[in-house]
């Protein structure tokens, strides 16, 4: 099996789907020194540069989508999205239901997002919560290079407007381009079974909406997407050693969700925790306990997300961000058995 | 207290201010790029070394009361509008005790004291130079906000709109546009239809051209249209050109490939080969057409004339202050030791 960082997979997958559907085109901001691997075999034509106007292009890509072609628009990153959502709230988004369900748009949004590298809070945040609350959206948030390609195959094969979020820890492309700058001098938290993996040689889709079970457990399932999957992996090995038997579920699509896999994995262990580096309220979080508790499990239940606005400083960021430290935390705390007994002592004497 | 009426103002420029002004910026700002690279700031970094002359040329024009709305480089306007430069390191630096508590950052710096906001949102600094000359309008008539921009910011649509809407309600304000021809990393010509001047006219905005690598030029273009808002005659559309001797910001592929092409070029080079000669995908003429885009990338990097003596407005204010060596020593000697003042008690509890 060959190996490729994350961001080379989904290149990979995306030369490979432009080779057979020429009506696949690509177009953003500086897109052609970004994607110039693609740029030099698909010839300036399909790979393009757009002005700083993200309502037009993102826009403009809707309709394109809507008329014939198969586009890509990239934006430099999640938080831009605030500029131009219109063109996918009101618009993509909507299309579907306005047409009687004999129109689709299928528009691919690729998006570089997440912190972790010190670029303050209007550079470094998640946003797929509140993209995924639109009806009509597709929402795709790999976390290892196998899914990244996959996943991005699916969104150029089906027909309707899906975002692809990267995250910049994941990708060295985009690490290098916002977080380094080719300095040597700096240290990240890199996880590295996300930043470089195995592949196909040639793309399958993978099927959109379905998780994958990364771990088995007994005790507690941690639900996550992108990097916070690795941060939970790491948590997981660690809760082993204290005998604590801990599940991971990789949502990688969050709209839709796979509810079966979420609420298979909920009765099983019967103690959730949704790690998710987006904002915690009214968010993929708080998605999850709902549909496990209208599923009727009976379920503990926590979470570690983004809190506040991501501060610039590193240390603070780190400690706003859904980091190991806060894992293992909140992850003992829901399997600690002394406080399950306090809990039911307080019930039993209100 | 009264505000000085603008007939009080001398209106001639004091050359020896201006260079003091862009000099402090520019030794800051030297400063902050050796603290980068030595991985002390986090994240990008987008120095305004090569515009100090066109924010001195506007800062020098503003009184208490006066709004800035900043954009992603907004170190400079901030230190010539008096705020601590410790302030601004120590919030560079992510530390407690910066400008916005470490919680800005270089892109998001803030100061209430001065009115003055910085947004890493392209063309932001539209609607906010707008809401705050609303202000100034209904508040406090004679105060004036100033927008801040490249040209790049140019094809958003809220900053296009912003000028409208100033129009339309004759705000105060002065839209500065800081050209230097790049939009982020894309030359600004391939994605740009028209001439900006023309377009701000459209809109009923008064536009003024000036050459902002020269400090009195930009300062003389800022006094007409910092007057038309005072007076309440509306917005201007300043547009002051500039090189940024750094590019977008430190640490760009490009650039450092021009300054290190064995070290960097394998990097891109090897790939860019492959996906060239790889199967399946366009034709060769629609390659070399693709290839031709990389290439005309790099060589406008390196026809970018960056450190050209005639494109640094410091070094450009410098030659008219040359003949009173005496004075020019005296002004560098006094901001040089404000800044390494400022520097060393900024890095105080860093570790080496």
């Amino acid at each position: 099996m060959r190996k490729l960082s994350f961001s080379q997979a989904i290149d990979d997958a995306l030369a490979q789907a432009m080779s057979a559907d020429p009506r696949i085109i690509l177009f953003g901001e500086d897109t052609p020194l970004i994607r110039r691997n693609l740029l030099v075999r698909f010839g300036p034509k399909r790979v393009r540069g757009a002005p700083i106007s993200e309502s037009a292009f993102l826009g403009a890509g809707v309709a394109a989508a809507m008329s014939g072609l198969r586009p890509v628009v990239e934006l430099y990153m999640a938080d831009f999205l605030g500029v131009c959502v219109d063109a996918l709230l009101n618009h993509a988004a909507k299309l579907e239901t306005f047409s009687g369900g004999k129109w689709r748009a299928p528009l691919v949004v690729r998006t570089p997002c997440g912190g972790g590298y010190g670029d303050g809070g209007q550079h470094e945040q998640s946003l797929w919560g509140w993209l995924a609350h639109i009806p009509g959206l597709t929402v795709l948030v790999p976390s290892t290079p196998a899914d990244a390609g996959g996943l991005m195959l699916a969104a150029l094969e089906q027909d309707g407007p899906a975002l692809f979020f990267e995250h910049k820890l994941l990708s060295e492309t985009w690490l290098e381009f916002l977080g380094s700058g080719g300095r040597r001098s700096l240290q990240f938290d890199l996880p590295t079974a996300g930043v470089k993996g195995g592949v196909p040689e040639k793309w399958e889709p993978l099927p959109i909406g379905k998780a994958l079970l990364h771990r088995e457990g007994d005790d507690l399932t941690i639900v996550s997407v992108g990097v916070g999957v690795h941060r939970a992996l790491e948590a997981a090995k660690r809760l082993g050693k204290e005998g604590i038997s801990v599940g991971v579920l990789d949502l990688r699509t969050i709209a839709p969700l796979d509810k079966t896999a979420l609420c298979e994995a909920a009765a099983k262990t019967r103690r959730l925790l949704v790690v998710d580096e987006d904002y915690e309220g009214f968010g993929l979080s708080g998605e999850c306990c709902a549909v496990v508790a209208e599923a009727g499990i009976a379920c503990r239940y926590g979470r570690v997300c983004t809190r506040g606005s991501i501060p610039y400083a590193r240390q603070l960021e780190d400690e706003a961000l859904p980091g190991v430290e806060r894992i293992l935390e909140a992850a003992r705390k829901l399997t600690d058995a002394n406080e399950r007994g306090e809990r039911r002592k307080g019930e039993t004497q209100e | 207290m009264t505000r000085k009426s603008s007939t009080q103002v001398v209106m001639r420029p004091d050359a020896w201010a201006l260079y003091a002004l862009i000099l402090k910026s520019r030794l800051f700002e030297e400063a902050t790029a050796r603290l980068w690279h030595d991985g002390l700031i986090s994240g990008e970094l987008h120095l305004g070394t090569g515009e100090e002359g066109i924010i001195a040329g506007i800062v020098a024009h503003l009184r208490e009361g006066d709004a800035m709305a900043l954009d992603h480089r907004g170190s400079a306007a901030l230190l010539m509008r008096g705020v601590d430069p410790r302030l601004i390191l120590r919030e560079l630096l992510g530390k407690p005790d910066g400008l916005c508590g470490g919680m800005g950052g270089h892109m998001h710096l803030f100061s209430r004291e001065h009115l003055a906001a910085s947004s890493g949102i392209v063309g932001a600094e539209g609607p906010s130079a707008a809401g705050f000359a609303l202000s100034a309008q209904y508040l406090h008539p004679g105060s004036i906000a100033v927008a801040l921009f490249g040209e790049g910011a140019m094809n958003q649509g809220m900053l296009l709109e912003s000028m409208n809407l100033a129009s339309a309600w004759k705000l105060p304000v002065v839209f500065i546009c800081k050209d230097d021809g790049w939009a982020i990393t894309t030359k600004s010509k391939n994605v740009t239809g028209g001439d900006l001047l023309e377009r701000a006219r459209g809109l009923g905005v008064p536009a003024i051209e000036a050459d902002g690598r020269d400090v009195t030029a930009a300062w003389e273009a800022c006094r007409v249209a910092v007057e038309r808002a005072r007076s309440g005659q509306g917005p201007s559309f300043l547009r002051l050109r500039c090189v940024h001797l750094e590019g977008h910001f430190l640490g760009f592929q490009l650039i450092r490939m021009l300054r290190d092409p064995l070290g960097e070029m394998p990097g891109i080079g090897i790939p860019l080969t492959g996906a060239f000669l790889r199967g399946g995908g366009a034709s060769l003429r629609e390659r070399l057409g693709g290839v031709r885009v990389v290439l005309g990338a790099v060589l406008a990097t390196l026809a970018d004339p960056r450190q050209g003596a005639g494109n640094d407005p410091v070094r450009r204010a410098r030659r008219l202050l040359q003949a009173n060596k005496a004075r020019l020593q005296e002004l560098e000697r006094r901001v040089r030791e404000e800044i390494n003042q400022a520097l060393e008690s900024a890095l105080e509890e860093v570790p080496a």
